[in-house]
């Protein structure tokens, strides 16, 4: 499963990004999450508010940290 | 804002919340009228006079920052929740295609409500722009969401009173609808980056819309989610800047700011806005500085001018706005805003 993390490298796009890892690592899913800083991919997307989690080519979160609970829904 | 987590249990919950809600506000108002009596208290635990100027200092700084803060905790939560009702897609949809002059007051009034982080500061820009939204009209949104914010706004009116507050709400909105017309009459669509003007041109795919199907207890937990962000970002903000404001007023001579920020001094107006822009701090660090030059004989409209300066001209906003604008058109935002204050503050100036 991949999971992209969309944010130019603020401080709330890193702690997405680790939270999705952690995540991952204690549900023990093969996941791997790959972060986007450049401006053009991440308007790409059409998002507004970063951070935002796309998964597939879908949006499913933006514009804050997601809670654990989003997370594991997501993996599931 | 996540959305998918809106199955909070059966609504027997619900008044439990409104509740809590309400006793919070009940305890707040009652702690807020203890201050002063509270500050006192504290500042005779030192071994200083009350008088002199440690302890005229120690005062000032005992009672100012618990008010800041509490003032801060209940108009961030009252804003966090009226945020859930807005997103910046809304905002977009509003905004889309709408004329100069209806749209710029639109814009400068949706960037007080609007959700907004200077660190999407760059896809929003190009989120409104792509979507059609005239640059002068996002201009305006982009110039009055941080200068014209609830933190500014609270500390404005626990420190310097409603007048002023209001007064800077109001100017605040017309620099940022001024500013916006002039740059959407200047036509600089051409002055955006190259990348910027050709997803202007394509199709962008909107972001996926969330349906607005919060509970009122999400709303209230959005609210304290924003409590509890912008404390975290300002609180040491506010601790500087009101430790700056105390040393001002237990120490600085009266006449020394009358002379040279009072109304008489016409330069200094430019001077406090070109000393504001390259300083980063925020609306948090630098009010109780205001208060206390107020307090000091320095004259509103400088005051105002070097405010406004600080919060809405910061060079970090400039950088990652560099992303997307040209310099040439950094220069000429520069310099229609900083001229639109430079406006307030001779105004005022000349007014009181």
């Amino acid at each position: 499963m991949e999971i992209k993390v969309l944010g130019p490298g603020c401080a709330k796009c890193k702690a997405t990004a680790e939270l999705i890892t952690r995540v991952a690592a204690e549900t023990g899913k093969d996941v791997t999450v790959e972060k986007i800083e450049d401006m053009r991919q991440i308007v790409g997307h059409g998002v507004m508010t970063t951070p935002a989690v796309v998964i597939g080519d879908k949006v499913v979160h933006k514009g804050s940290v997601p809670s654990r609970d989003d997370v594991l829904a997501w993996l599931s | 804002m996540s959305v998918q987590t809106s199955t909070h249990p059966a609504p027997r919950n619900d008044w439990l919340w409104h509740l809590g809600v309400v006793a919070f506000v009940a305890i707040w108002w009652l702690v807020y009228h203890q201050l002063i009596p509270f500050a006192e208290w504290l500042t005779a635990l030192f071994p200083v006079d009350r008088h002199s100027h440690t302890g005229e200092a120690l005062a000032f700084f005992f009672y100012d920052v618990p008010k800041v803060m509490m003032l801060l905790t209940l108009i961030v939560f009252a804003m966090g929740v009226v945020r859930s009702f807005i997103s910046p897609e809304r905002t977009r949809a509003l905004l889309a295609g709408r004329r100069a002059g209806v749209g710029n007051v639109l814009a400068a009034l949706l960037g007080v409500v609007t959700p907004f982080c200077s660190c999407s500061a760059v896809p929003l820009f190009i989120g409104l722009v792509s979507a059609g939204v005239p640059l002068g009209v996002t201009f305006s949104f982009l110039i009055s969401a941080p200068m014209v914010n609830e933190v500014a706004l609270a500390l404005l009116f626990g420190l310097v009173g409603w007048k002023v507050a209001v007064i800077y709400f109001v100017f605040g909105l017309g620099v940022a609808i001024v500013a916006g017309w002039i740059i959407g009459k200047l036509r600089l669509e051409g002055w955006l980056q190259d990348w910027v003007r050709d997803i202007h041109s394509g199709a962008s795919s909107p972001a996926t819309t969330e349906g607005d199907r919060l509970s009122m207890v999400d709303r209230y937990r959005l609210g304290i989610e924003a409590v509890r962000e912008i404390f975290g970002r300002v609180w040491l903000w506010i601790i500087l800047g009101i430790g700056m404001g105390a040393l001002i007023h237990g120490y600085v001579p009266e006449d020394l700011m009358a002379r040279i920020m009072g109304a008489d001094a016409w330069w200094s107006v430019p001077a406090a806005v070109i000393i504001g822009i390259p300083m980063y701090t925020n609306a948090a660090g630098v009010i109780p500085i205001v208060e206390a030059l107020l307090g000091k004989g320095a004259a509103l409209g400088t005051v105002l001018a070097f405010m406004m300066s600080v919060i809405a001209l910061s060079l970090p906003e400039m950088i990652i706005l560099r992303q997307v604008l040209t310099l040439r058109l950094i220069a000429v935002f520069a310099a229609v805003v900083g001229s639109g204050i430079l406006a307030v503050g001779f105004l005022f100036n000349f007014l009181f």
